[in-house]
């Protein structure tokens, strides 16, 4: 099949956006396994650097699965019933206030963590605990969670769901255990699915929350590029490599899953 | 009567207990925004203006050259980016909606996947690229590193600019009526005609859009420039700097409030032209 | 049970009255069909008796002998059908039908036993472990009815319940629903803009027009003493021949007309069927155009009045398009009925 030149053109810059995000990635899989990276892969390939990174940072890698989780929790407890009240009064005074939880969104992590911490700096026993940086990551993953469930529930016909629901005895907390929840689990889902997966790679407001004591695995990914030697970095962004690419897979999956029931 | 006044005015027992459960559900939202979000904003912007030079701290930014010269050059960066990633990624975008191939969903894979990349990962990607020991000062002979410089931090920007504009590009190519492509094919319009003719004014509103999340991206990026830790004055690494090396605390503040105005305008801009935002960050 | 309405009324918050203040008995076992064009408040009126609308001061809603004007809906006890069904996706045919029960807390047994009757009764055993994404538009609405059915209802209600299914789906589950209707023998009020649909399930109809009652009677009594031109024009598409300011006759472009009483400044209406074509008539058209039925040709005539006059004629063949023919009309088919809605 011949190609016309357009087509040709569009293929090329195509592959070039391709080559130009995947060649940094692989090379710093490769540097992660090889065991010299300046004498390239004829050094042999090795899992020591995979080994070396479990032993100095697997406690940040468990902390942030522990933050993610947490963080996941808190989202479902604060979005999920928030986003129902927003699709069920959909006035002015909501769209200001989607508008507003979304500020985290749109201001950067950094000017997010300086008003944190010079409101919430001096609180001795809040600053050093790990739920300072978990109210820094609930903060900027709410938005994503109450959105996507928003768009499931605004998308089916949840007034005569309720309503029908209704007719037939439920009262309200029964009606949203019972009918909202349920119908609105693609939202859900894909949300959870963003919530953890921007949790874990979490940078900007993580850096200025953190404590030295308490490392996440992006901050402690910045600490190795930092200061230690550049296979140990390769192995542990391997690692987030690992931990990452599932994740957003399945989030895809399941973003483009809800917005076919929205669409 | 008064636009968007729903209540009845007297509100019934029944309607009563809906409101109220209603409210209940709000009430952990309300609750945490106030108390994380809209407190510790107002006490930033309190910060500002409670140091030296009061309201005029907001002049400084334009009248010493530190600041000014950071906010030009944040502004150039992430101008230069954003041209680009529009370029590349509507290119790429048009492509990868309008054809089915084998290898297609691979290649959509490898361009969305950086999405989830923290910056200091994308920072980090870049000195493989072009640092020190990076791929191009090997392959090339000379010296030639570029991470550490603005071009090191410009691809740093593109990398994560990239998946989130063609994200847009083809959310908006896929509800381009298909009809309109063929109805200016069969009147004799070339391939190009009909991107040029019909195509790309079909998707402006979502370009406008996209371009102006990659352009907020950029301007608020803190991890890639972090990473790659040189002397290269974005506003971000400014705020970062003053807040923790000189103490600043209302200049810190001061910029943070400018810097998240410009980025929170430009995404209102954008989600009303496209309705959608896909994840600032990085 | 006995339904009654005392001065139901509703006003959007924007001011606009979509029910003005109604009165309306229903007897137990009655099966009473709400019929008007869309925007004249029947929807309001059933979703007042749910108490899915909160209706202005002063309406008073009783089942029975209990005022329910202040209940909660998911108190009233009412079985509802929705125009979309509002089947819920998450659950089950089966689960669908328990969801009511469920809600009174009976015991599983006995929840068991209500949904296999229910399910019997509309026949949808075969689909009870179905999804209801997996149904036909047909077996959803007799999932809506068992559901609404299922938890012992005191009242039925249904908005529109047929009008979601297409045209030839929806005249045979007409005499179906009818006849489960009849088969579950309970009070029901159905909400529906198809004048054939209300004819054919109701013992009563309430023709509404611009948020009021025009006239609730037999379907019988609606189409044969219809009490004002709404009702004749709604039920069997009365058309207007004219208006007769004093006397007995009625004068027309195509003729004069005697009429069984002094009409008194009323107007004078007449169905189609009762406009036949005869060589010894008294008025004169001219055929514009010619519908064959089936069973009956439409002809539509000018030049008897001021707009188009329709006849419903059924020999085996019809005059030609641009004939000229004679009409007749007898005496006690044309209606007499004043403009003015003071006999409320």
């Amino acid at each position: 099949m011949r190609l016309p030149i357009t087509k040709l053109l569009q293929l090329a810059v195509t592959l070039l956006a391709c080559a130009f995000l995947l060649v940094p990635a692989i090379q710093s899989v490769l540097a992660g396994l090889t065991v010299n990276y300046f004498r390239g892969m004829s050094s042999g390939l090795t899992l020591k650097w995979l080994w070396k990174v479990w032993e100095l940072y697997a406690d940040s890698i468990f902390l942030s699965i522990w933050l993610a989780l947490a963080c996941l929790i808190c989202t479902a407890i604060i979005g999920v019933p928030a986003a129902y009240a927003l699709a069920k009064n959909p006035g002015w005074i909501s769209r200001i206030l989607e508008e507003f939880i979304s500020l985290p969104l749109a201001v950067p992590g950094l000017a997010i963590a300086l008003a944190l911490l010079q409101l919430y700096g001096t609180l001795q026993g809040f600053r050093t605990s790990w739920s300072f940086i978990l109210v820094g990551h609930v903060l900027y993953t709410l938005p994503f969670m109450v959105r996507s469930v928003l768009a499931v529930l605004a998308a089916i016909d949840l007034k005569s769901l309720e309503e029908g629901a209704a007719t037939l005895g439920a009262g309200p907390f029964r009606r949203f255990c019972d009918i909202v929840v349920p119908n609105a689990m693609p939202g859900i889902l894909a949300g959870a699915l963003t919530v953890v997966t921007l949790s874990i790679g979490e940078f900007n407001l993580t850096w200025m929350l953190h404590t030295p004591y308490l490392k996440t695995l992006p901050v402690g990914l910045a600490d190795s590029y930092a200061s230690m030697r550049l296979e140990i970095a390769s192995a542990y962004t391997l690692i987030f490599f690992i931990m990452i690419v599932p994740l957003l897979t399945a989030m895809q999956w399941a973003s483009n899953r809800a917005q076919r029931i929205s669409a | 009567m008064q636009e968007g006044w729903t209540l009845p005015l007297l509100p019934s027992f029944s309607d009563m207990i809906n409101r109220n459960f209603l409210l209940i559900c709000l009430l952990p939202l309300l609750i945490f925004s106030l108390v994380f979000l809209a407190l510790p904003l107002m006490r930033l912007f309190l910060a500002s203006v409670e140091g030296e030079s009061g309201w005029a701290i907001y002049l400084e930014i334009i009248q010493k050259p530190r600041y000014l010269s950071a906010l030009i050059q944040t502004v150039l960066v992430s101008l230069a980016v954003t041209a680009a990633a529009l370029m590349i990624s509507t290119t790429a975008g048009l492509f990868l909606a309008r054809n089915r191939f084998t290898g297609r969903g691979v290649l959509l894979s490898i361009l969305t996947l950086p999405l989830a990349f923290p910056g200091v990962v994308i920072g980090f990607l870049i000195i493989l690229l072009g640092g020190r020991q990076g791929l191009v000062n090997q392959l090339t002979p000379g010296h030639v590193v570029f991470a550490y410089s603005t071009f090191g931090l410009f691809l740093g920007y593109l990398y994560f600019s990239i998946p989130r504009v063609l994200l847009t590009v083809m959310a908006a190519t896929e509800k381009l009526d298909r009809e309109l492509e063929e109805a200016a094919r069969s009147l004799g319009a070339s391939p190009w005609s009909v991107i040029r003719d019909v195509i790309l004014p079909g998707l402006a509103p979502s370009l406008v859009a996209a371009g102006a999340i990659a352009f907020a991206t950029a301007m608020g990026a803190f991890g890639t420039a972090f990473t790659l830790a040189t002397n290269i004055d974005v506003l971000p690494m400014v705020i970062y700097t003053e807040f923790t090396l000189s103490a600043n605390i209302a200049m810190a503040s001061a910029l943070s409030i400018v810097l998240g105005l410009v980025t929170w305008a430009l995404l209102l801009i954008a989600r009303s032209l496209s309705g959608t935002t896909v994840a600032a960050g990085g | 049970m006995t339904l009654s309405l005392k001065n139901a009324s509703k006003t959007y918050p924007d001011g606009t009255r979509a029910l003005l203040p109604s009165n309306i008995e229903i007897e137990t076992g009655e099966i009473v069909s709400l019929l008007g064009p869309s925007g004249c408040g029947k929807t309001t009126l059933l979703r007042i008796i749910a108490g899915l609308e909160t209706p202005d001061d002063g309406t008073e809603v009783w089942f029975d002998k209990d005022n329910v004007t202040q209940l909660p809906v998911e108190k009233r006890k009412v079985g509802m059908v929705f125009q979309s069904y509002a089947l819920f996706p998450n659950m089950s045919v089966s689960t669908n039908i328990a969801y009511g029960l469920k809600m009174q807390k009976r015991p599983r047994a006995e929840i068991e036993q209500r949904v296999e009757e229910v399910l019997t009764l509309c026949r949808l055993n075969p689909l009870a472990n179905r999804a209801i994404t997996a149904l036909s538009g047909g077996q959803r609405q007799r999932v809506a009815l068992a559901r609404a059915f299922a938890p012992r209802p005191r009242l039925l209600l249904l908005d529109e319940p047929l009008s979601a299914l297409d045209a030839a789906l929806r005249d045979s589950l007409r005499d179906e629903l009818s006849d489960l209707l009849r088969r579950l023998g309970i009070t029901a009020i159905f909400v529906t803009h198809d004048q054939n649909e209300a004819m054919a399930i109701a013992d009563r109809v309430a023709v509404m027009s611009e948020g009021r009652i025009e006239q609730i009677g037999s379907p019988e009594d609606l189409y044969r003493n219809a009490g004002s031109p709404f009702v004749a024009a709604f039920v069997g598409n009365a058309m207007c021949l004219g208006k007769v300011v004093q006397g007995n006759t009625l004068r027309l472009t195509g003729g004069e007309l005697s009429l069984p009483d002094d009409a008194g400044g009323r107007g004078v209406y007449v169905r189609a069927e009762d406009v036949c074509i005869a060589e010894d008539g008294p008025l004169i058209g001219k055929v514009e155009s010619v519908t064959f039925l089936g069973t009956h040709y439409r002809v539509g005539l000018s030049g008897v009045t001021d707009s188009t006059l329709y006849s419903l004629h059924s020999g085996l063949s019809a005059p030609r398009h641009g004939d000229e023919v004679k009409l007749r009309i007898a005496p006690e088919a044309l209606m007499l009925l004043a403009e003015d809605k003071t006999y409320l």
